[in-house]
């Protein structure tokens, strides 16, 4: 069974983003970036996988500038067999992602593909959904738990207020939660052999997907400040406070 | 111009979600219908008529969608799609696992987790975990858009909507439901709760969130955790509030040993008042809290519990 994974390059999700002084966007110039942590659990996810001899190949994916070729390293040095980048300098839409991964997955034919169910960058939790619609495949989202069988996967899903159970049949689509796994770390031996594992480029435009914008950034600003709160000294200030000053007990 | 609003349930209980997501809708200035859809839901059909705004509610009562599963859920609104220029649901779990699929059935952007409507084009989102908010403009002629419910009221009451049965019964071949596991709890739902309490790393296992019950009990209020506590298995996922977990914005937040990341302000900021209780001063939950309490939580907890 191959699984694809389609990784995204975010910023580091210990940097905290600046807004542009102009409200054009956020600034990204000289941020440290990194993988999607919830790209680093469908990476993860794969891979075990194929240690459990599940899948037979792993092949991660991603969209966007040369930069993001950085990331493919990364999840080829964690165990992906081999890469591909749809390069563009465009800045896209989880449709126009949706769209490209539609035509790698035509292209790779993958039984699963598992993505993180949302980036931390602009937190739209839409690309695995869409791409389940786009390619006519079940999807198991937020998963916390993915059982293949033969010709399905079981897939736990977390959910308001607990945890649903679906079957999918193969070929199907995941997206990964927190509690899946806990991401393992490259070690070096692997990150020198990910050098000379295959990426294959592909031109985004040559994929004949219209990647015309559907939304337009009117701007961006700073959410509203809290005013400073106030130290208190011990219990009975802290409720006396919220009693009579704060007025919520 | 119409809008379709997709009500969110949890098969017997209509979620506060729904009339918060109402309420958004409204304010897209067009006529709202709703689409209730599910197994044996007319007592919850009849509630969504008293929502004020509602002009007509739409019944899919049919066994097809009696677990709300993304596939048919998605060509269940696709086939009434035709009739509205907006269609709108509550960013729960739900709205989240099958409104993306309406939209590339329909070939548009989904704008995800409006937290205000600027016109029936523009609209306001919290991107990079609520540190910055983005407004952004749909260029397609329909709009698929979720909606932080957090972010708005509930609608007050009206006079009953008319019903219409939808008849299509869209069975689904792509997925099967398998079991559901439902947390027990006596406590409000972390959303829809007017106090929240929670806990992070610093409450260091799972048993010592029981220090949190007798606080919560005396308050009414809703327990909850950062990603941290999640994290460390101290407490399952459902409880995170957070960027990645539940969006809250009660009167009253109380943090637990929780220091403040980035992931988990973006869940609980908007909240009125924030008690932080920590015994790190650097901690930069309480550069957001309104009262903070540098103490061990192990001494305070079973203070505050007795002085409230």
């Amino acid at each position: 069974m191959k699984v694809l994974v389609p990784i995204k390059r975010v910023i580091d999700y210990n940097v905290k983003a600046r807004v542009k002084s102009d409200n054009s966007d956020v600034d990204l110039t000289n941020v440290k970036m990194a993988m999607n942590p919830f790209c680093e659990i469908a990476i993860e996810e794969a891979i075990r996988l194929k240690e459990s001899g599940t899948a037979t190949e792993v092949v991660a994916v991603t969209i966007g500038a040369k930069a993001s070729q950085e990331q493919l390293r990364t999840a080829l040095a964690l165990g992906a067999d081999k890469a591909i980048h749809v390069e563009t300098d465009e800045k896209l839409e989880s449709l126009h992602v949706a769209k490209l991964l539609a035509k790698i997955v035509e292209q790779e034919s993958p039984e699963l593909v598992i993505l993180g169910k949302q980036s931390i960058d602009s937190d739209n939790n839409q690309t695995g959904q869409m791409l389940a619609a786009l390619t006519n495949r079940g999807q198991g989202t937020f998963a916390s738990k993915v059982d293949v069988d033969s010709g399905t996967v079981k897939v736990t899903r977390e959910v308001d207020g607990g945890l649903q159970t679906v079957e999918l049949k193969l070929p199907a689509i995941v997206t990964t939660d927190l509690r899946l796994n806990e991401p393992r770390y490259a070690s070096l031996p692997n990150i020198m052999k990910a050098k000379r594992k295959p990426l294959e480029v592909i031109a985004a435009a040559s994929l004949g997907v219209d990647l015309s914008p559907r939304i337009q950034l009117v701007s961006v600003n700073e959410p509203a400040k809290r005013s400073g709160g106030i130290i208190v000294e011990d219990v009975a200030q802290l409720v006396e406070k919220l009693k009579t000053e704060a007025k919520v007990i | 111009m119409k809008t379709l609003v997709i009500a969110d349930h949890d098969n017997g209980q209509l979620k506060p979600e729904t009339s918060k997501t109402i309420n958004a809708a409204v304010k897209l200035g067009f006529a709202v219908d709703v689409l209730v859809q599910g197994a044996d839901i007319s007592a919850m059909a009849n509630d969504v008529a008293l929502i004020d705004g509602v002009s007509c509610v739409l019944v899919a009562d049919s066994s097809a969608y009696a677990h709300q599963l993304a596939e048919n859920t998605a060509d269940l609104v696709l086939s009434l799609a035709s009739d509205y220029s907006h269609i709108v649901a509550s960013a729960t779990t739900t709205g989240k696992n099958f409104m993306p699929r309406v939209a590339a059935l329909l070939d548009v952007a989904q704008i995800s987790e409006i937290i205000d409507v600027v016109d029936a084009e523009t609209f306001k989102r919290p991107i990079y975990a609520g540190n910055a908010i983005a407004t952004v403009k749909s260029l397609d002629t329909k709009k698929v858009i979720t909606v932080r419910a957090s972010s708005f009221d509930l609608q007050s009451d009206q006079a009953a909507a008319p019903l219409t049965t939808i008849d299509a019964n869209l069975e689904n071949q792509l997925s099967n439901f398998v079991s559901v596991e439902q947390t027990e709890s006596e406590r409000p739902e972390l959303t829809a709760a007017d106090v929240v309490i929670s806990g992070g790393r610093g409450m260091q296992n799972g048993e010592n969130f029981a220090l949190l019950n007798g606080i919560a009990d005396k308050l009414g209020a809703a327990i909850g955790a950062s990603r941290a506590a999640v994290d460390a298995g101290f407490v399952p996922n459902d409880m995170q509030v957070g960027q990645t977990g539940k969006i809250v914005a009660p009167n009253l937040y109380i943090a637990v040993g929780i220091s403040g990341a980035i992931q988990h302000l973006a869940g609980m900021k908007d909240s009125k008042v924030i008690v932080a209780i920590n015994k790190d001063p650097d901690a930069p939950i309480f550069q957001v809290a309104d009262y903070g309490l540098v103490a061990d939580l192990f001494d305070v907890l079973p203070e505050l519990e007795t002085a409230l």
